[in-house]
């Protein structure tokens, strides 16, 4: 039976629904272990042995972390080395994607990023051309390195909690590496993560410094909140709100676009959404070309008349 | 590289010549590469080439004896992003060509790309954009740093240099979601820039003409020590099995508000179910 190697980049209180997808594909294709550079909680690893994990890699040593990306490669090739492993699976996250870049020369394995699906004979399915192009991939060596989209594979039930054993192994860090030296934690929103959200409400430049009407529609959906580049850099809404090509690529169930134009590289990031729904004034926008349902209108009425509506609807 | 720390700057900046995303981009032939007609310098390569020119100009500038270069691999026509560097302000270009590249996957084209900064090395700092607008994976720049053993700062929004008695050393900041992070580490490095490190400049009638008198290297895999079965197909750890065009999005339903739209769109939504 082959090994999978489940790579967990910085586990929070709980295991995120992105984690138990990737827990769950791991899963489907083998025996699972686990590697988590960072020090998890009770309950984290609760979680992770609940998928029949009975066991988890840990560095030896802590500095791991503060070694930008080539420390976790390097504990992650240990990782594969002590294990056996024939796939390793990792997030989607930029880091991770390094991560699997780095642990990819290390081993001499080939790295498919961005996988929406898989076959049982390790074939996978991603986008390119900012979803405009659907590719079928393998890697061509005896390690499969992938890094797995949120949304894409269903998170099974899970078994009861156990807690898996903790296995130490010692990592050689690189001599020359950069260090992070300073971390500020950013404002939590409490809304749902952006990558795993079901609905997003997004706003551009027509929101106007505004976002109020955008985040009340997203509370009524239970969404998240993204935004185009033009708004992010107009400093209205947080960078890690920024949807498209230079930010985040999202593929929710409901995406509603209100005040952006939906140029090529905001495009790129949303497309690929189940539906689309677009909010602009000028009836030429080309986001109207790619919305199942358009509303040329202004997003400040449109808006707060729909979000009145979902509560008075009592959904 | 102390020897090129004792001088100026050695600068390299990788740019890559992509599909202009403003038209559609394709995949053809049997061997399923990107058709690469209507092609330009990458976007997101102009801002590690800016922030090599405006690293230049915070450290002496002119004066300061440092060298930008400019350096591709693609065929024929990928000069054509060295040449448009060389306008904006680089100092000098490098092209490395040749037909055993055809289908070099990022493993590939990391080993190629570390083979030709060895050759033309030693550089203190590599700079690249932070994912090519084609192939997107973002992964030759963590893989180019794991191949030449340098220290790896990806997805810089900042980027600041420092001359210290022992050699220079970078600052730069990182923004991911839930913290920003400064990074520091000592020259020489590899640094992937963002789109909110800076804005790039255009290049102008002067340095157009000035472009001219610059020189533009040409190099074979041979030139650089590389075996034609190490790069391309042979040499790729992934392979593409199939690529089809997605169905375009049709347009759906496009109203005009008349008072009543925002109701209306909560009839689609829970008609879709979404509600
Ligand atoms: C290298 C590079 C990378 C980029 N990466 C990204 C990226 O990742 N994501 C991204 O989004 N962009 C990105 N861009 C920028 C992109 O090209 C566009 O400039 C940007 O998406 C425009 O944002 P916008 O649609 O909000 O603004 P605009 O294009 O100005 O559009 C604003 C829209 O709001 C409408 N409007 C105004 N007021 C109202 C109102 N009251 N009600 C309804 N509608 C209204 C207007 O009709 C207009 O269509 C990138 C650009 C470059 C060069
Ligand atoms: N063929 C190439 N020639 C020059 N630079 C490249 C090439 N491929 C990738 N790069 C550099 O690596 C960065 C990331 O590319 P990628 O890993 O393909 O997303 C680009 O922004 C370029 O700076």
């Amino acid at each position: 039976m082959t090994t999978v190697l489940v790579f967990l980049d910085h586990p929070g209180a709980s295991l995120a629904k992105s984690e138990r997808e990737i827990l769950s594909l791991g899963a489907s294709l083998g025996e699972v272990v686990v590697a988590l550079a960072d020090e998890a909680g009770p309950a984290y690893l609760d979680g992770v042995g609940s998928y029949g994990v009975r066991e988890y890699y840990r560095p030896e040593t802590a500095a791991v972390s503060e070694v930008l990306v080539a420390g976790k490669a390097a504990f992650l090739a240990a990782a594969v080395r002590a294990s056996g492993a024939g796939v390793v699976l990792l997030g989607n996250a930029y880091e991770s994607k390094e991560i699997a870049a780095r642990l990819g020369v290390r081993l001499e394995a080939g790295v498919i990023t961005d996988v929406v699906a898989l076959d049982s004979d390790l074939t996978a399915t991603k986008s390119d051309f900012a979803g405009s192009y659907t590719v079928e991939c393998r890697v061509t060596t005896d390690v499969s390195i992938l890094t797995v989209k949120p949304n894409s594979f269903e998170a099974v039930e899970a078994g009861p909690p156990s807690s898996p054993r903790e296995v130490p192994i010692p990592v050689e860090l690189p001599l020359a590496a950069a260090r992070v030296t300073g971390r500020v934690d950013k404002p939590v929103s409490g809304r749902p993560d952006l990558s795993e959200a079901r609905v997003i409400v997004a706003g551009g430049r027509g929101v106007n410094g505004n976002f109020g009407p955008l985040e009340e529609l997203a509370d009524a959906l239970g969404g998240a909140v993204g935004a185009s580049r033009a708004a992010t850099d107009a400093g209205w809404i947080e960078h890690s709100a920024q949807i498209g090509q230079t930010g985040k690529t999202v593929s929710p169930q409901l995406y509603i676009s209100a005040g952006i134009s939906g140029a090529i590289q905001q495009k790129a990031g949303m497309q690929t959404s189940k539906v689309i729904v677009a909010i602009n004034k000028d009836a030429d926008s080309p986001v109207f070309e790619i919305a199942d349902f358009g509303i040329v209108g202004d997003l400040f009425t449109v808006l707060p008349q729909a979000t009145d509506e979902i509560r008075k609807r009592g959904l | 590289m102390d020897e090129a720390t004792a001088g100026g700057l050695r600068i390299a900046v990788l740019v890559k010549h992509v599909p202009d995303a403003q038209f559609d981009r394709h995949i053809s032939g049997d061997d399923l590469t990107t058709v690469r007609t209507e092609s330009i310098l990458s976007e997101l390569d102009e801002y590690a080439l800016e922030a090599a020119l405006q690293l230049v100009e915070a450290n002496g500038g002119a004066t300061g004896g440092h060298r930008v270069t400019a350096i591709t691999m693609g065929p024929a026509a990928a000069v054509n992003a060295v040449k448009k560097s060389l306008q904006i302000g680089a100092d000098d270009g490098v092209h490395l060509t040749d037909e055993a590249l055809t289908g070099s996957d990022a493993s590939a084209t990391s080993k190629a790309l570390a083979a030709l900064l060895r050759h033309l090395g030693p550089f203190d700092l590599v700079l690249t954009g932070m994912a090519s607008t084609d192939g997107e994976t973002s992964l030759v720049p963590a893989q180019l740093a794991e191949r030449l053993t340098l220290p790896q700062v990806t997805f810089a929004a900042s980027l600041d240099l420092a001359r210290e008695d022992g050699g220079w050393s970078l600052t730069a900041r990182r923004d991911n979601d839930t913290f920003a992070e400064t990074i520091e580490a000592p020259l020489p490095a590899l640094v992937s820039v963002t789109d909110q490190i800076n804005e790039p400049r255009y290049p102008n009638f002067k340095g157009i003409m000035a472009a001219k008198k610059k020189q533009i290297q040409v190099l074979s895999l041979t030139d650089v020590g590389l075996q034609p079965d190490e790069v391309g197909f042979a040499g790729s750890w992934t392979k593409v099995e199939a690529a089809a065009p997605r169905p375009p999005r049709s347009q759906g339903t496009v109203i005009t508000d008349e008072g009543d739209a925002g109701i209306r769109l909560v009839d689609f939504l829970a008609g879709q179910k979404l509600l």
